[in-house]
């Protein structure tokens, strides 16, 4: 199973709490659905910079791979605090490890509540559904 | 995700499946993308030799005594001037000069092969059973009797001499045919052609036998470099080469004049009217718009649907893009207002927002053959 320390979006974003800010990044499925497990075919990766406002299901930014690009989008409202700018210049940093090391941004939340999002076991069943 | 119950399957998809291949829907079929890293199929066809699977691709045949005359009154190029036993270019256009589909026409004694798009393959059958009414000619749709497959790359003919008989592949001249009794298969078309810019074959059989000619080339290829190659790279492949693609360059919207296909459009005054003829003539003595080749040096791939500027004036707008591996930056191809073709004009693609700097460039990006 996925982690289940944070909750997930249908479009493959995951969202963690920490203290009253939360960390977003996505997911290893979405990872490799823009580059089926070749690192090499990530090409780009656009994040915010700090103090944008996103809305909940907002695009915050861009992901670019040999074959497509995918949006990013928000699975909560509030603030940017800060970027993985790593990523930016290493994108392999995502197909290594989306969950830790591959966070995109740290945003401060309108509500610390996470409603509407699926936990991990929901994500899996859901992510299984949708690869048949 | 796509409904795959209503997705065609070629007599090879599980073949793909069981190596491993990502599928997607491809005109309403479903095929292999890629087995593997698509820049390095890209690569291993540039370098050694790769097979394609093109049972989608749909397969016609006119025949009759007014099969040259009926094919004539609907393609672009000059069918009745084609050598027996060559192939060449060409279109099916409408009234108004634009196409329904870009296509591959085999010249025999009285008959016409035609390899058509796997997107248009009904329409197209369609519209040449039409047009044939009035001809002493039938259409028969040969696509689920006779299956197709690529072999592209330096060291096809060595690869397929191996495995045929009755035939010297390696004398079959650039789009050209003949045929030969390949893996014990009598009478298989041989095709000196391909979509990647690549010497190689395209190759005709039952596809009853078609897992079995997949596999034997793969085995026989092997120590030659083959691999299975998806349609991933063979649209990078055939982007460097200067090919167009049917739902890019050229559509219901784009005619083949201004998408530079001349080499497919004849003129002649013997060929008499054809549908599009007028329209394409007009076009072509008062074009507004040129397909170019595109090059960007930053990180993001050019796609179609991009805008295009020169400074704040907007000139055009791309239609396909890539990265290519061959070429070593991102490509692609573009339509620009006349007075914008120039190569190295610099140009901005806007990226859903943010520019990114561009450059006209030559056309094809690689030829194997002219370099």
């Amino acid at each position: 199973m996925r982690p289940t320390d944070r909750k997930y979006t249908k479009s493959h974003e995951w969202i963690m709490m920490d203290g009253d800010t939360a960390v977003i990044g996505i997911t290893d499925f979405a990872v490799n659905e823009l580059c089926n497990g070749n690192e090499g075919d990530l090409v780009y990766c656009d994040l915010p910079e700090a103090d944008r406002l996103v809305e909940a299901g907002e695009t915050f930014g861009e992901i670019e791979s040999v074959k497509a690009v995918a949006d990013l989008s928000s699975p909560v409202a509030g603030t940017v605090l800060e970027n993985n700018a790593a990523i930016e210049d290493h994108l392999e940093i995502l197909s290594e490890d989306p969950w830790k090391k591959g966070w995109m941004i740290r945003i401060k939340p309108t509500s610390t509540k996470l409603d509407g999002l699926m936990d991990a076991a929901a994500y899996d069943d859901f992510v299984a559904a949708s690869a048949e | 995700m796509s409904d795959t119950q209503t997705l065609k399957q070629t007599p090879l998809h599980d073949v793909h499946a069981a190596l491993g291949a990502r599928m997607i829907d491809f005109g309403g079929w479903r095929m292999p993308v890629q087995y593997g890293p698509i820049l390095e199929e890209v690569t291993c066809v540039r370098t050694a030799c790769g097979l394609f699977d093109l049972g989608h691709m749909g397969r016609y045949h006119v025949v009759g005594p007014d099969a040259i005359r009926m094919v004539d009154s609907v393609a672009t190029n000059f069918c009745a001037k084609i050598p027996v036993g060559s192939i060449r270019y060409s279109l099916f256009c409408l009234e108004n000069g634009n196409p329904i589909d870009d296509v591959l026409l085999y010249r025999e004694e009285r008959d016409v092969f035609i390899v058509v798009n796997a997107g248009n393959r009904e329409r197209d059958l369609e519209h040449l059973r039409k047009h044939a009414e009035g001809f002493d000619c039938e259409v028969i749709d040969e696509s689920d009797d006779l299956d197709m497959i690529a072999l592209q790359g330096q060291t096809s003919v060595a690869i397929l001499q191996e495995l045929t008989e009755g035939c010297d592949v390696g004398a079959i001249k650039y789009y050209k045919f003949d045929y030969g009794t390949v893996c014990g298969i009598e009478n298989v078309r041989i095709s000196r052609t391909g979509y990647t810019g690549e010497d190689g074959f395209e190759l005709y059989f039952p596809p009853t036998e078609s897992e079995r000619v997949w596999n034997k080339l793969l085995e026989v290829g092997a120590p030659h470099g083959l691999k299975p190659i998806g349609l991933g790279a063979r649209d990078t492949l055939r982007l460097e080469a200067g090919m167009a693609l049917y739902g890019h360059e050229i559509d219901d919207n784009h005619n083949p004049v201004e998408a530079g296909l001349g080499f497919g459009i004849s003129f002649k005054e013997e060929k008499g009217d054809y549908l599009g003829r007028a329209a394409l003539e007009a076009i072509k003595a008062n074009p507004k718009q040129t397909l170019v080749g595109i090059t960007t040096d930053g990180k993001r791939v050019p796609r179609q649907g991009y805008k295009l500027f020169r400074g704040d004036t907007e000139v055009g707008y791309l239609v396909s893009g890539s990265v290519s591996p061959t070429i070593g930056t991102n490509i692609g191809t573009a339509y620009v207002l006349l007075g914008n073709e120039e190569v190295g004009t610099e140009l901005e693609m806007d990226i859903r927002g943010k520019r990114q700097a561009c450059l006209v460039a030559p056309q094809p990006f690689f030829s194997r053959t002219r370099k």
